[in-house]
């Protein structure tokens, strides 16, 4: 951990990761794209572009299609407002939901008034490094003193992700009285009686397992142990100090339609273990690299012709899926590289699966008319399409289904026409 | 999506138009429905910014918001929202038509007569996405315990009578919005969604701009390049030319224009309430009319933001509106529409009756009896489709449950084990289904007399025909009755499903809901108390957030 003190370059793989994003300063990752990321793991094009920092959002302007996203600046203040609300007074109100909410284990017990510190952290957002290890100080401390509350506010720590590391800052990390720690979240979504949107719990809940795999990686330092990283049985929680951090973390939002606070504890295990293998499944990002020809820049210098770097963001592979939209800035660029190939993907995740070998619409369009195997009535039998593909022979089925609804349809649409009669219209129920 | 919405879709993106998944309407249209174009505040929960709103395309009507953090602007839009539809909510009351029917007391066995009144229509909303619709249902909720002058204890912010009424309707809207079929709330993506597949994922069909783009693609374009316009094309101020359909505005726009607007309404009303003592030199000298006036300016000036913003959706709506209209409307729409209707005159007796606003949860048996009810309407909305539009059925066809053809031949025969010999015809159909059943099986003839039913007894003997035994609804002579069994030449068409929904077994009264689910629920029970212990992270059972029956509609909404 040396070189991140210093805040220099060491190792090579960091160099060749600088190089690629050329002048530009670096863009750290944080929960929400790690937990995007691990949405879509399959994508190459995401894993470098993330791992070297390269700012997608002014790429996808570079390339032509902005991104999408932006926070309205009325929900960031909002965000915002609520909470410095919840942290105000000695983070006083969340101190009472922690006591609400949590299981103390013996011998302490929520009700007893233990006593409460907040943990002073260094707080420049341009020392990332010293911010890390203050945070390290401050759970070390707090490990060394049971029977109180420590509360860390905004701690950084570090993951390391497909072999390039990630800083990332909880809203709150509580250190509790029985020595466990607590990962508090703070979201402005409210808890409207006594449920909220499960989409974005859901988000939420990626997101702060990702916090609480970080929270591991540090405490199994601070131990000394190996952080555990045995894919095949994620539930399982280290003994001592390494398994401080809890799996429970607790999620604090507006309650109804007020600024005060509610709170619920939030089990983010299965979280943690998907974004673990997901993590995990991640191709090595040297790996990814060595596939790029040497040369190869994401430099977003105005001087750079915009082919250039449309050439080199094609070199790297993206799985796009519609889903991509809502969470990845160059999502509208990878759609109009899918369209423009013809991706049956660009349709949905699921198309894929229905359509089996057939993987551009025109080859899917192609098997659809084709003869169907089982055969419109009168055509003979055999003709055509071999059964070859099931997949096939079955979109030529629906392909004959279809044509002959329709034509059926626009028959009884007709009648009814010409008709203009209640009988016409009750007709329409006729046999499909 | 199921294949032959994938089908559909795939052709979309060769044509470069949608092409359609329905060849009726499915879905009731009221002749002059209302449109409700409802934007919320950014970041607040179920805070109004504006609506749009009228059943006349030249005359929308705006209510907007100032500052949406001020507590009173909101009340007072609400009020208004409500002088503007509980009116139109209403005036269905009126006109009843009263339908009597025989009933039996289960104890005396007593003959009574019970009439009811079922209004003879009902009011259909029509909003731009389903954010439109849970926004309605999050007003819904926030406005219906509001607490009004004539409440006993009435609050230090107590509100106008009609606000929790209209609470009231819109919680009872958004509810029913949730029965699959029903339409006295409808989503316009919903809608056109049903009847077109695009080019595009359904994802992307979330978006009105886009999806219309798809459905009616201005001249020299094709949908795909329309509904990338739509969704990305920016002015000179870099707004959206097409802006979202709510219900949250562009973040550029809120950055860009509405805040700034904020800023200076929030400044002038400063200056306006201040001391004249204390205002700065230039305004010192100005009067309070003149500054009044400043704020009234300011007003305006995000009214002329907002109105902007809506009116392309406003156009938008009528446009789908215009579309959805052309097509012929589906056999089985006024039998569903009466059961809207039935809805809407149960809640009004409800309003009537004095009874207490919805509850914030459901007790048990309420919760059960609403997810029976969505389950039986996904069942007959999903047969009645396939019974009104051979689109529908093709659906069944495709997955083996059903099948067409022309009949090649009729070859009677009889069932002599009774006294009396009975018509149980052979029918040949030439069809290329195979309904995955064995033989023996029992089959449902769709168009035919009521509730005919048939066995199947081979499948491709001779090749690509099936043939079925027709066992009932032929009168009850020796030979069938004439019409009653199929002709040569007839298009045929036989479903393994039953043609109609089961009734599930009856549940109990709430005052008699076992000790297993909770017990009776205490007394009238207004507002209950919410607990925020646990907030569910998955799918959950769904009992009595209407989850379970959530993505049933969705599943619906697929075919």
């Amino acid at each position: 951990m040396d070189h991140v003190e210093s805040g220099a370059l060491r190792t090579p793989i960091e160099q060749r990761l600088a190089a690629l994003r050329g002048s530009a300063p670096q863009r750290s990752l944080d929960a929400r794209a790690l937990a995007a990321l691990a949405a879509n793991p399959g994508c190459r094009r995401r894993a470098v572009l993330d791992a070297a920092g390269v700012d997608k959002a002014a790429l996808a302007d570079r390339l032509g299609s902005p991104a999408p996203f932006g926070q309205s600046p009325f929900a960031i203040a909002r965000g915002l407002r609520f909470e410095s609300r919840v942290k105000s007074n000695g983070c006083a109100e969340l101190l009472e939901l922690l006591r609400g909410q949590l299981t103390l284990a013996p011998p302490y017990s929520a009700a007893e008034d233990c006593p409460v510190r907040l943990a002073e952290l260094v707080t420049d957002p341009k020392l990332p490094a010293q911010r890390v290890a203050s945070t390290r100080a401050a759970l070390a401390e707090a490990a060394d003193s049971p029977g109180v509350w420590t509360l860390l506010d905004h701690p950084l720590l570090r993951l390391e992700v497909a072999g390039s590391s990630v800083l990332l800052e909880p809203d709150v990390v509580a250190v509790r009285p029985d020595g466990r720690w607590t990962v508090v979240e703070i979201k402005s979504f409210p808890i409207l009686d006594g449920s909220a949107d499960p989409a974005k719990v859901g988000a939420a809940a990626r997101q702060i397992a990702v916090y609480v795999l970080a929270l591991r990686a540090t405490a199994a330092e601070l131990a000394g142990e190996k952080p555990s990283d045995d894919p095949y049985d994620p539930y399982a929680t280290p003994e001592g100090l390494a398994g401080a951090p809890t799996d429970t973390a607790l999620l604090v939002c507006p309650k109804d339609f007020s600024n005060r606070a509610a709170a619920a504890t939030v089990d983010v295990r299965k979280p943690m273990a998907v974004t673990r293998r997901q993590l995990d499944r991640l191709t090595r990002v040297e790996q990814l690299l060595d596939t790029l020809p040497t040369g190869t820049s994401f430099d977003l210098d105005p001087v750079r012709d915009g082919d250039t770097l449309d050439r080199a963001v094609g070199l790297l592979d993206a799985v796009y899926a519609p889903d991509c939209l809502a969470s990845c800035e160059l999502a509208f660029h990878c759609r109009q590289e899918a369209r423009c190939a013809g991706a049956v993907e660009a349709l949905g995740r699921g198309v894929r699966g229905e359509l089996g070998s057939l993987r551009t619409v025109d080859a899917a369009l192609a098997a659809a008319a084709a003869a169907p195997t089982r055969g419109e009535p009168g055509s003979a039998p055999g003709a055509g399409a071999v059964a070859a593909d099931e997949a096939a022979a079955r979109l030529a089925y629906a392909a004959a289904l279809r044509a002959e609804a329709l034509a059926l349809g626009r028959a009884v649409g007709a009648t009814a026409e010409a008709g203009a009669t209640a009988d016409a219209s009750t007709g329409a129920g006729g046999p499909g | 999506m199921s294949l032959l919405t994938t089908l559909a879709r795939l052709e979309a993106v060769r044509s470069g138009h949608a092409e359609p998944l329905a060849t009726v309407r499915h879905r009731h249209l009221a002749e002059r429905p209302m449109l409700v174009v409802p934007l919320a505040a950014a970041g607040e929960t179920g805070a109004p910014l504006a609506v749009l709103l009228g059943r006349d395309r030249d005359r929308p009507r705006l209510l907007t918001v100032p500052q949406p953090l001020d507590r009173e602007r909101r009340f007072a839009f609400l009020a208004d929202l409500a002088d503007e539809l509980l009116p139109y909510l209403e005036s269905f009351g009126e006109e009843v038509e009263t339908l009597t029917k025989e009933s039996r007391d289960s104890e005396t066995g007593e003959q009574t007569e019970i009439s009811r009144e079922l209004c003879l229509d009902a009011p259909q909303l029509l909003v731009p996405n389903r954010g439109g619709v849970e926004l309605l249902g999050l007003l819904g909720r926030s406005t219906r315990f509001r607490r009004t002058v004539e409440d006993p204890d009435p609050g230090p912010y107590p509100a106008p009578t009609r606000v929790p009424l209209l609470g009231r309707w819109l919680t009872h809207l958004r509810e029913r919005a949730q029965v699959p079929g029903s339409s006295l709330l409808l989503a316009m993506t919903d809608l056109l969604g049903r009847h077109w597949a695009t080019g595009q994922s359904m994802l992307e069909d979330q978006h009105l701009g886009a999806l219309l783009a798809w459905i009616d693609p201005p001249d020299g374009l094709t949908g795909a390049e329309a509904a990338l316009r739509a969704e990305t094309a920016r002015d000179g101020r870099g707004q959206l030319l097409c802006p979202p359909a709510g219900p949250t505005t562009d973040p550029q726009f809120d950055s860009g224009l509405l805040a700034p607007a904020i800023v200076r309404y929030d400044a002038a009303r400063q200056l306006a309430g201040a001391d004249p003592a204390q205002r700065p030199d230039p305004a010192g000298r100005q009067s309070d009319a003149v500054l009044r006036a400043q704020v009234g300016a300011r007003e305006r000036d995000i009214d002329g933001l907002l109105e902007a913003v809506l009116l392309p959706v406003w156009e938008q709506l009528w446009h789908g509106l215009d579309l959805l209209r052309q097509l012929p409307p589906a056999a089985h729409l006024p039998d569903r529409w009466t059961g809207d209707r039935w809805s809407y005159t149960a809640h009004r007796d409800r309003l009537a009756a004095g009874e207490p606003p919805q509850p914030v949860r459901d007790d048990a048996v309420t919760a059960a009896r609403k997810l029976a009810q969505r389950e039986r309407e996904q069942t007959t909305v999903g047969v009645q489709e396939a019974l009104d539009d051979p689109l529908a059925m093709a659906e069944h066809r495709l997955a083996g449950e059903a099948l067409a053809g022309v009949v090649t031949g009729v070859e009677p025969a009889y069932d002599t084990s009774g006294k009396t010999s009975r018509p149980r015809p052979l029918v040949t159909v030439r069809t290329t289904d195979r309904p995955h059943a064995e033989p023996g099986a029992e089959l449902h003839r769709a168009g035919g007399p009521s509730s005919q039913r048939a066995q199947l007894v081979t499948v491709g003997a001779p090749s690509g025909s099936v043939t079925v035994r027709l066992l009932n609804g032929m009168g009850r002579k020796k030979d069938p009755a004439p019409g009653s069994v199929p002709e040569v030449g007839e298009q045929v068409c036989f479903t393994l499903f039953e043609l109609t929904a089961r009734q599930s077994a009856p549940l109990p009264e709430p005052e008699d809901t076992p000790w297993t689910h909770g017990g009776p629920p205490p007394g009238a029970m207004p507002a209950a108390p919410a607990t925020d212990a646990g907030v569910r992270t998955g799918m959950g059972t769904g009992m009595g957030t209407g989850m379970g029956t959530g993505t049933a509609i969705e599943e619906g909404a697929d075919r």
